[in-house]
């Protein structure tokens, strides 16, 4: 009940990541089904329907249900306290962006079990997704549950920039904020700018499917590549709301393990910025082989190859900072240290497939494939495993064990490279993605062998990662203030875990890298910006919950609105939307109750923090 | 909070009550970014609507269907609307609460008068002239971005309903104020995107 109801950060984050890590667990098993049925020609461990629905639900579930909350649980671990603030600028909207993204997730993938997963493929390009080729209500599934899902994203992007832009310490500028908080400060206005755009895509499908509308019903004058425009142009923002907070993540990790500043730290803003940016710009590069013409694929060529250039600026200043520094190779530095190499080849392809002309060549192959999951997993996962490493002791107050972690890091690695490097030569030799199975005789057969162990391997690793959680988890929560010992920023300047009000007294940031900066002038601890007063905290509340329980009730009532049903009741209650009313009715009455009642919060005084 | 009854009673209340707390002032910057993101999605209904609106499907066209004098009764609606909840804010800042609530009531009344006749005017469409959500893509881009514009006036006109009654409850505290002020943002965010509608839906429609 207490996990129900809290508006905490940082309990907000480990609810977070324990979702995320379910989801993420369910598309691991997804991805693990699609391999085993490709391990060897004309295997028929799956259908092709079922493959279909693997293929849909593994990137919709690893993208916007996996990878997306662990980043959100970092974040929320982390960003107040890397900003000394005592919380975010909402708890409550904090709360009710998780509940949305997680009763958006259960409702997608209820599907499994309600009469057939999406299978359209993740980005659901019309008429493929249309009731014409998608008959079931799979897509239905699709385009709700991300509705619902991509409301606590854009809640929790708000939240960010509000509580980044207000709620930093005194002293702490923004030339002064740790580049994990620039990362997310930058995600959260892409979040802002692009999500609306599938909001509308979804909103658009949604009502072609279940309204019998005409926006991409080429019969009733609708026009299908609308829908690519609408999909891309969030969806290559995407792609970047996901990597920059892994590249905040290893700015973090590689200075505390250097002994050294972050080499470059205000070009590393500029190109974050500048990544920001033009990721907005270049999203009908995956729209080459639709016809556009020869002058927009020429202009989305050039400015999609511009993104290397900031992008390429980050992996020097990581390897400068490297250069000359004291590394230590704990299992977060080995993490950030792999994800260097890994994230180059990922962009390396990248360039490739922006040349248009290449690009036709490469189009739906496994070298696409291959170039994705690089950059997505080799750079993002890698990511996250240095930072949920880095972070652990902070919010658990225990640390990992370092042995089992570099286990988890060289399984992993070597799986993931075992698994996709070969696929840019599948790719090259002509295996088209999204096949169920090939023939045999190829050349395909051994590549997809090899492929499928490396999957393994991936699977062993993340399971090493369970267990060291697991034994963790047993231990005595003893974790040191700064249990790296070369912590820079304000995050180890406070026990771990953090105690709810987070810091005692405002912490006085004096320059970039805050803690670090004190301890070189021979300081144990920051200079306090205020006395010892009474501390406002925010009320526990079920609303979100109920709000969110309410939105899930109302997209299945609408999702089933003009079904028949065999009984009678059941047809009475969902075809005159009486379902869909009632769920409506439970979140604009929690709207209400939040409305009329005033949340005052309550306060910790000094003498509870001095007793402690 | 209870301060700021006791400051509102001795008649110090401050000028800006809606930037009085860290809170209200976190209101109305997240405010402000939440209208940058309900800009992207207008602006993707609106692209949608442009790439579709020729695509009459052998249903009844733009030029056919609109009635001009409607639309400009409903656009003096909604634009005085706007005008009088800057009225409303005017009062709040003299600290006038009487005033505030009257024109809080009169922004609601233009409100509900606009939505009456758009939804009139919908209804005459699928009456009259077979113009539904199926007949074309026309006609689902225009039911889609006017429709969705019509449910922020409705959500508009409840949620400022429901701050009338706090204010009739509270008083104006530095509690209420940001709402009150980030509601007022908002109705003034969907008279803009109105004056998009009438152009780029209707005028473009009846002439373009």
């Amino acid at each position: 009940m207490d996990w129900i109801t809290t508006v905490d950060h940082k309990k907000i984050a480990i609810l977070y990541l324990w979702a995320g890590g379910l989801f993420f667990g369910i598309g691991g098993l997804e991805a693990i089904l699609i391999r085993i049925q490709l391990i060897k020609p004309m295997n028929t461990f799956l259908d092709a329907q079922t493959f279909n629905e693997l293929i849909t639900m593994h990137g919709t579930t690893m993208i916007f249900l996996g990878v997306m909350p662990v980043i959100f649980a970092l974040m929320n671990a982390v960003i107040p306290l890397q900003i000394g603030a005592r919380d975010v600028a909402f708890p409550f909207l904090n709360s009710l962006g998780f509940w949305t993204f997680l009763f958006g997730g259960l409702l997608l993938n209820l599907s499994w079990v309600m009469g057939g997963a999406p299978d359209a493929g993740w980005t659901a390009y019309t008429p493929l997704s249309g009731k014409g080729y998608s008959a079931t209500h799979g897509v239905d599934f699709y385009t709700i549950g991300l509705q619902i899902a991509g409301l606590g994203t854009l809640i929790g992007g708000i939240n960010f920039l509000a509580t980044i832009i207000t709620m930093r310490a005194p002293g702490m500028s923004f030339m002064r904020m740790p580049m994990f908080a620039w990362a997310t400060f930058i995600t959260s206005a892409i979040i802002l700018f692009a999500f609306p755009a599938v909001t509308v895509g979804l909103v658009l499908l949604t009502f072609d499917r279940i309204l019998d509308a005409n926006f991409f019903n080429v019969a009733g004058g609708g026009n299908p590549v609308l829908w690519q425009h609408i999909f891309w142009i969030f969806g290559h923002p995407e792609v970047y709301i996901l990597i920059l907070p892994a590249f905040g993540i290893i700015s973090e990790v590689i200075p505390t393990f250097s002994r050294k500043r972050l080499f470059g730290y205000s070009s590393m803003v500029f190109a974050t910025i500048l990544i920001a940016f033009l990721g907005f710009m270049v999203w009908a590069h995956h729209m080459f082989t639709t016809g556009l013409g020869p002058v927009a694929n020429a202009l989305f060529s050039v400015s999609t190859m511009l993104i290397a250039v900031p992008t390429g600026i980050k992996i020097f200043n990581w390897l400068f900072t490297m250069w000359g520094g004291q590394v230590r190779f704990t299992t977060p530095n080995l993490f950030a240290a792999g994800f260097i190499p890994t994230f180059t080849m990922g962009g390396v392809t990248g360039v490739m497939l922006a040349s248009a002309p290449a690009d036709f060549q490469f189009h739906d192959t496994y070298f696409v494939v291959a170039h994705f999951h690089y950059v997505i997993v080799g750079g993002l996962v890698l990511g996250l495993f240095a930072g949920l490493h880095y972070w652990w002791p902070k919010m658990f107050g225990r640390m990992l064990s370092e042995t089992l972690g570099k286990w988890t890091f060289w399984t992993f690695i070597i799986g993931f490279h075992l698994t996709f490097f070969v696929q840019h030569f599948l790719g090259l030799m002509g295996m088209q993605r999204r096949v169920f199975t090939y023939l045999p005789n190829q050349q395909f057969d051994t590549l997809n062998l090899v492929s499928t162990v490396g999957a393994f391997l991936m699977g062993v690793g993340m399971i090493i990662f369970l267990v060291n959680v697991f034994l963790t988890s047993r231990r005595p929560a003893d974790a040191p203030e700064d249990p790296w010992e070369d912590g820079r920023t304000l995050e180890w300047t406070i026990p771990s875990p953090p105690p709810e009000y987070n810091f005692k007294q405002t912490p006085l940031v004096r320059g970039l890298d805050a803690f670090w900066k004190e301890k070189m002038a021979g300081h144990k601890g920051m200079t306090p910006a205020e006395p010892v007063g009474p501390i406002h905290m925010p009320s526990a509340t079920i609303l979100p919950f109920l709000m969110s329980v309410g939105i899930f009730i109302a997209g299945l009532g609408f999702m089933f609105s003009r079904d028949e049903f065999s009984s009678s009741i059941m047809s009475f209650l969902f075809n005159n939307y009486i379902v869909t009313a009632l769920g409506l009715l439970i979140t604009f009455g929690s709207m209400l109750m939040r409305s009329l009642f005033d949340d005052h919060g309550w306060h910790i005084e000094p003498e509870e923090l001095e007793g402690r | 909070m209870t301060t700021a009854h006791a400051e509102a009673a001795d008649g110090t209340f401050p000028h800006e009550p809606e930037k009085a707390t860290l809170e209200g002032r976190n209101k109305v910057l997240a405010f402000w970014l939440f209208l940058g993101g309900e800009a992207v999605l207008f602006g993707t209904l609106f692209a949608t609507f442009l790439a579709l609106r020729n695509q009459t499907n052998e249903g009844p066209s733009a030029a056919e269907l609109f009635h001009l004098p409607l639309v400009a009764a409903a656009t003096l609606l909604l634009l005085v609307s706007s005008l009088t909840s800057v009225f409303a804010i005017q009062a709040m800042h003299r600290g006038n609460v009487a005033q505030l609530r009257n024109w809080l009531l009169v922004t609601v009344l233009l409100g509900l008068a606009f939505l009456i006749l758009e939804i009139y005017e919908f209804s005459v469409y699928v009456r009259h002239e077979e113009f539904g959500m199926t007949t074309s893509a026309f006609s689902s881009a225009f039911y889609t971005l006017v429709g969705f514009h019509g449910a922020h006036v409705a959500f508009g006109i409840l949620w400022i309903a429901v701050l009338i009654g706090q204010l009739l409850h509270k008083g104006l505290t530095v509690v209420t104020a940001p709402k009150i002020y980030v509601s007022a943002m908002y109705w003034h965010f969907i008279d803009v995107v109105w004056v998009f509608i009438f152009t780029v839906v209707y005028l473009l429609g009846k002439v373009g």
